[in-house]
């Protein structure tokens, strides 16, 4: 069996400092639930893992006057219970309560979600809607990147191989703003996405001035929709305007035929999607 | 090389020494002989070895043992004190809610850390958190109505 | 008859006496043995569907180290080359060692090759990769279509077509057909004003227990070996081991592990010989424990399925014809339960012309194993879906379509038998009051009913109580249980002897200390095992009360047996069961009861399920939302667990019919070998299931027994298909009805 070294660094410039040292294959442990199963899956590769959830500040979440500062390996399941949270980003709570079980929300973070970088990752849509922007650390210091910049592939994205995500900003919405996160499964939990939807829009007088559409399942990345966006700005969202939103993000889908579905099933299905998390996130900002 | 971890399992403070990679599930099991925790599928999509750690509820094949080092882990083991069943097994035999029984550990580790998070769950929020504990025998019924049974008695016993 | 008797115990919702165990974690199942000196095996498995081994090179993995011993199928003494050149091959014994370990070629993705133990579990799995193995790729023969046309690559050469008028020359990959019939269905059908043919598929799923195989055996080469395993029946774990091991009976033990799910899938051997001869190499105890991956890939899952209905009624409702063509998948090896499906297709139907035929056919595939009432849902899934069609062409109600035609007690059955009293037409009026189908339907909401049928079996069952000094007493059974049996064995046997349930306690002992037990499977172990505990205990009331009678000086005639008391006839004494016992010493030793029986007459189970479901038009995706299982249980002795098998089978059905299905890719490689991806039902998945138990006593079994383990996973896959149908308004005829299926039906009609 290949020589594996566990690391659990206390602080943020330790595990700078474990990572710029490390050689070979590193990884961060900052939920489990992906991590855990590849290694099971390759005892022969030798690795460091680094477990960053015994930093605090990497597991807590603060929200500030402008933005939620999320520390990218709290668990899913201390995210779903934070009410004030839900009560400003509900669509990137329920993309986080979507994720596996009860069991599986206790490890699974939105910072492993993003890194783990799979296609159909429910939260990673939901950051893209709320302009999440990713702060990264490195031996060079830090810099930030949009979350809709930060999977560049599937199962890759904009990590150097010393550097890692220490915290993920989400701007607070504007007035009459909210987001809505919807995706399709056979059954009604534990599946993997086969097309996932989020959609955030702010309206004023009773009309979306605004809207961002991303989807999920359907590219080797989430993708951010503007033409279903467009289709929805400067409507009321009636019928004809959620059926073009859809038709659009039908039509930017560019999935792949496998085990949970095939290319047209996931195109059709995605409109759905979008049109009902574009009603559902309109409902929210009136209401707001 | 291997790894000396302490941790407090069921209470009791446990030293054991594990590889970096050994799931919890496995040390429990194989180095512990906590074998009450069980292996359904080893990828966390079963709920077979549900235990807590540090109170929250995970798969423990979804842990690794040295994450145990300084923490707190809950398992099947320890959900009955001494002879006295908890509230919720009396009420899973009552209820008839397990026949093969491979699946009741998890379920019943999961039904307590759903009752200790949500006190008076309705039916269908009971449904959803243990939506990841599969049973292939029962159909859920006879489960379902033992958690609402052990909710209706927690809280009058409170 | 003793249905008017009040019973003390006897259909109470009493708890069980495993329970404790088994809600504290203390209970052990298969995988939690461990044994001093313990080596762990495990095996190499086939990478291709169906090849050819042009070469098995050990030599490196047998120089690791850490590696103890290798097993292949030269080691399996009674078929190997050896045997087969001497002429001594046990013929009948080479498929299930062949797919134990493969021979001279693999059939299926998964296939095992080669076994290895070694001191640590990660040191076997390094060592498996040092094993070379070069293949000869062969076309994978995937579908019952491939596998029976002209050109379908064969899986064995020596397999011709049995059950036909004449042997075919030419091998085939249909193993065998068989046909049944009865009266004249062309005359039949010439008589019906309506006909509704359809074809059906239904896909390949899995028992899905929870618990994967394991064992931990320890070979002795003086003494008895021991197994200790999670099984639904031992004593058969013991009869195949020592055939395929060249040993006998008395030479092995096996210990029946708590099991934890079996519902047909742990009825036969996979690991336990294996794990035998690593342990004779390699002188130590060995454990093996399969992946989740492991059993969907390579255990026994159900055969797909296709069948062709021809089902023919005259207006006013009455059936005149009812004609099935049945073909199943038996995976690699030939032994699908294509038989109980032509047998049980129609059984719910009292039709005077009939005629069946079915298909056993191999393919590249795991073999397929038992999954509850095997054969059935398959077969009844077709002709219950064309019933329903029927029904609505004759605009009749689909229940009082079936009361026109059900079978009761005097019907003819097609495969053999005269009904005796049986329960479908108490089911179908059931069915018919319920709250579910007194309740209408909501807009977009459907609604299905299906009848199932199962025979169910008795056979053999042994078991043994002994009575200690202070009345106390221990059951000895054999019977493995699965789904709560002890608690029925306690409660038939406190009932017999009159004592409290505490004072019993029911163990499922070891093959060594009880005679032969069949296999718990065919819904058998409260019948049978039941009848043969009612036997025991009928044995230790004659001893009681000739122990009474030699104290009062009386004949044993002269001593009744009252609600646990001997009580002299001639005169005024009375002696408890305790007190009896405690001067057993006294009058000739201690007493035990023996019960060792061959069950006849396990009376038949009939069910009826109804189904409504809510369909997501824009998505295809189907809810359940209300489902009700009404079944016939003869007696309900413990009424919670009878619901228990109800719900169970219930759910079984519904992931059956709307989710599960093995999903290969071209090379016929499994896409989906774990529970993320096959997807059977979760808790948010289903609404509660109500049942109703119908009491229609079998007189073959003391308290009216039948079994009720399987029927209850026959009638769904049809009630579900037929509420789907009805929901979209279009035909069902494939199944899973997954969402992109239902989805396609409905883009398809243009809706």
């Amino acid at each position: 069996m290949a020589e594996m070294i566990y690391q659990s660094p206390k602080s943020i410039e330790e595990a700078v400092n474990l990572l710029a040292a490390s050689s070979g294959s590193v990884n961060i442990l900052a939920g489990g639930t992906d991590l855990i199963i590849q290694m099971q899956a390759n005892i022969d590769e030798p690795r460091v893992i680094i477990d960053v959830k015994k930093i605090a500040e990497m597991t807590q979440a603060e929200l500030t006057e402008d933005a939620l500062l999320l520390g990218p390996s709290m668990c899913c399941a201390a995210l779903t219970a934070r009410e004030d949270i839900k009560a400003l980003f509900p669509g990137l709570v329920e993309s986080a309560y979507l994720i596996g079980s009860s069991q599986v929300q206790g490890r699974a973070s939105v910072g492993g979600n993003l890194c783990n970088s799979s296609p159909a990752a429910d939260t990673v849509p939901a950051l893209i809607a709320l302009n999440a922007m990713c702060q990264i650390l490195g031996p060079g210091g830090e810099r930030t990147v949009k979350a809709e910049d930060f999977v560049t592939g599937v199962g890759r994205n904009c990590l150097a191989e010393d550097e890692f995500l220490r915290c993920i900003e989400i701007p607070r919405p504007e007035p009459n703003t909210a987001d809505a996160y919807l995706r399709f499964i056979p059954r009604t939990e534990m599946d993997i996405a086969v097309a996932g939807a989020a959609v955030s829009v702010t309206v004023k007088d009773g009309i979306c001035s605004s809207a961002r559409v991303v989807i999920g399942a359907v590219a080797p990345t989430a993708l951010l929709v503007p033409e279903a966006a467009a289709c929805l700005i400067g409507t009321d969202l009636g019928t004809a305007d959620l059926s073009a939103a859809a038709a659009a993000a039908t039509a930017a889908a560019t999935p792949i035929t496998d085990r949970r579905g095939t290319v047209e099933f996931r195109k059709h299905i995605v409109g759905v999607l979008t049109k009902r998390a574009a009603s559902i996130a309109f409902q929210r900002a009136k209401e707001n | 090389m291997k790894t000396h971890v302490t941790t407090r399992i069921n209470d009791e403070t446990v030293e054991f020494l594990c590889e970096p990679q050994q799931t919890l599930l496995h040390v429990l099991r194989n180095e512990l002989g906590l074998t009450g925790t069980k292996e359904g599928c080893g990828s966390g999509d079963c709920g077979a070895c549900s235990v807590t750690v540090n109170d929250r509820l995970v798969c423990s094949c979804l842990v690794l043992a040295v994450e145990a080092d300084g923490a707190k882990i809950g398992t099947i083991e320890g959900v009955a004190s001494s002879d006295k069943l908890h509230v919720i097994q009396e009420k899973y035999l009552e209820h008839a809610a397990l026949q093969c029984g491979i699946c009741t550990p998890g379920l019943i580790v999961s039904t307590k850390a759903l009752l200790e998070e949500n006190p008076n769950p309705t039916e269908a929020e009971a449904r959803y958190f243990l939506a990841g504990n599969l049973c292939r025998c029962t159909g859920y019924d006879k489960i379902i109505k033992a958690v609402m049974d052990s909710a209706k008695s927690l809280n009058q016993g409170a | 008859m003793s249905e008017a008797k009040q019973y003390k115990y006897i259909g109470q919702r009493t708890i069980r006496p495993d329970g404790f165990d088994k809600v504290t974690g203390r209970a052990n199942y298969g995988a939690d043995l461990s044994l001093p000196g313990m080596i762990w095996g495990k095996i190499l498995r086939s990478p291709h569907a169906h090849a050819l081994i042009t070469k098995l090179d050990t030599s490196k993995a047998e120089a690791h180290p850490d590696v103890l011993a290798i097993a292949r199928f030269e080691d399996f003494p009674t078929v190997n080359a050896a045997a087969f050149a001497e002429g001594r091959q046990d013929k009948g014994l080479v498929d299930l060692a062949s797919n134990i370990l493969a021979d001279k070629k693999v059939l299926y993705h998964g296939h095992a090759l080669v076994a290895v133990a070694a001191r640590t579990e990660a040191a076997a799995a390094q060592a498996l990769q040092l094993i070379e193995v070069e293949y000869e790729v062969l076309p994978p023969v995937m579908s019952i279509d491939q596998a029976i046309s002209a050109d379908a690559a064969i899986l064995h050469e020596d397999m011709f077509t049995q059950g036909l008028a004449e042997t075919p020359s030419a091998a085939s990959n249909i193993a065998s057909r068989m046909e049944l019939k009865k009266g004249d269905v062309d005359a039949g059908f010439a008589q019906a004003d309506v006909i509704v043919e359809r074809e059906f598929s239904t896909p390949t799923v899995h028992q899905g227990y929870i618990e994967p195989h394991a064992t931990t055996v320890r070979f002795d080469e003086n003494g008895t070996s021991t197994i200790w395993c999670p099984t639904q029946g031992h004593f058969d774990v013991r009869a195949s081991t020592a055939r395929l091991l060249g040993m006998e009976l008395g030479q092995i033990k096996v210990t029946a592990s708590e099991i934890g799910g079996g519902f047909g899938g742990k009825t036969t051997v996979y690991l336990e010989p294996v794990a035998l001869i690593l342990s004779r190499k390699a002188g130590r105890p060995v454990k093996m424990v399969m992946t989740r991956e492991e059993v969907f890939r390579a255990s026994g899952p159900a055969s797909a399925s296709q069948s062709r209905i021809k089902i023919g009624a005259k207006k006013d409702g009455t059936l005149v014809a009812m004609q099935a063509s049945l073909y199943y998948e038996a995976g690699a090896f030939k032994g699908s339960p294509m038989g109980p499906g032509c047998m049980t297709v129609f059984t719910p139907y009292d039709v005077e012309n009939m005629w069946v035929e079915g298909f056993d056919v191999v393919v590249n595939k795991a073999k397929v194993a038992a999954y509850r009432a095997p054969g059935a849902p398959q077969a009844e899934f077709a002709a219950e879906m064309v019933m329903n069609e029927l029904a609505e062409r004759l605009a009749m109600d689909p229940i009082d379509f079936r009361l026109q035609n059900a079978a009761k007690e005097g019907t003819q059955t097609l495969y053999g038998p005269k009904l005796k009293a049986v329960g479908l037409v108490e089911c179908l009026q059931a069915a018919k009051t319920s709250k579910q189908y007194q309740t209408a339907l909501a807009e977009g909401e459907g609604r299905g009913v299906a009848a199932g049928f199962w025979f169910n079996i008795g056979g053999q069952s042994s078991v043994i109580i002994n009575m200690n000094p202070d009345g106390t007493g221990t059951i000895l059974e054999g019977s493995p249980d699965i789904g709560g049996s002890r608690a029925s064995m306690q409660m038939m046997a406190a009932e017999e002897l009159g004592i409290p349930l505490d004072r019993l306690n029911p163990i499922v002992t070891d093959t060594e200390h009880v005679a032969y037990n069949q296999t718990t499977g065919g819904s058998r172990t409260t019948f049978a095992t039941g009848m043969a505990v009612v036997e025991a205990c009928q044995d230790i009331v004659a001893q009681l009360k000739s122990r009474a009678a030699a104290m009062w000086n009386v004949t044993s005639e002269q001593v009744d047996w009252q609600d646990g008391s001997a009580i002299n006839l001639a005169g005024e004494d009375k002696m408890t069961l305790a007190e009896v016992c405690a001067i057993a010493e006294k009058t000739g030793g201690q007493i035990s009861g023996r019960g060792n029986i061959n069950a006849r007459g396990a009376g038949p189970s009939f069910a009826v399920h109804l189904c409504d479901v809510q369909v997501d038009r824009d998505t295809g995706k189907t809810d359940v939302v209300r489902y009700t299982a009404i079944q016939d249980a003869g007696k309900a002795i413990h009424p919670g667990y009878v619901e228990g098998q109800y719900q169970g089978g219930a759910a079984q059905g519904i992931g059956w019919a709307l989710n599960e299905e093995y999903v290969y890719d071209q090379n016929g490689i499994m896409e989906n070998a774990g529970f993320l991806d096959y997807r059977i039902p979760l808790a948010s998945d289903l609404p509660s299931i109500d049942t109703i138990i119908v009491e229609v006593p079998n007189s073959f079994h003391p308290y009216g027994v039948r079994g009720v383990g399987e029927t209850g996973i026959v009638p769904p896959l049809a009630a579900v298909g037929s509420a789907v149908s009805n929901a979209i308004g279009l035909p069902i005829t494939a199944l899973p009805c997954s969402p992109p299926r239902v989805l396609k039906l409905l883009q398809d009609a243009g809706q």
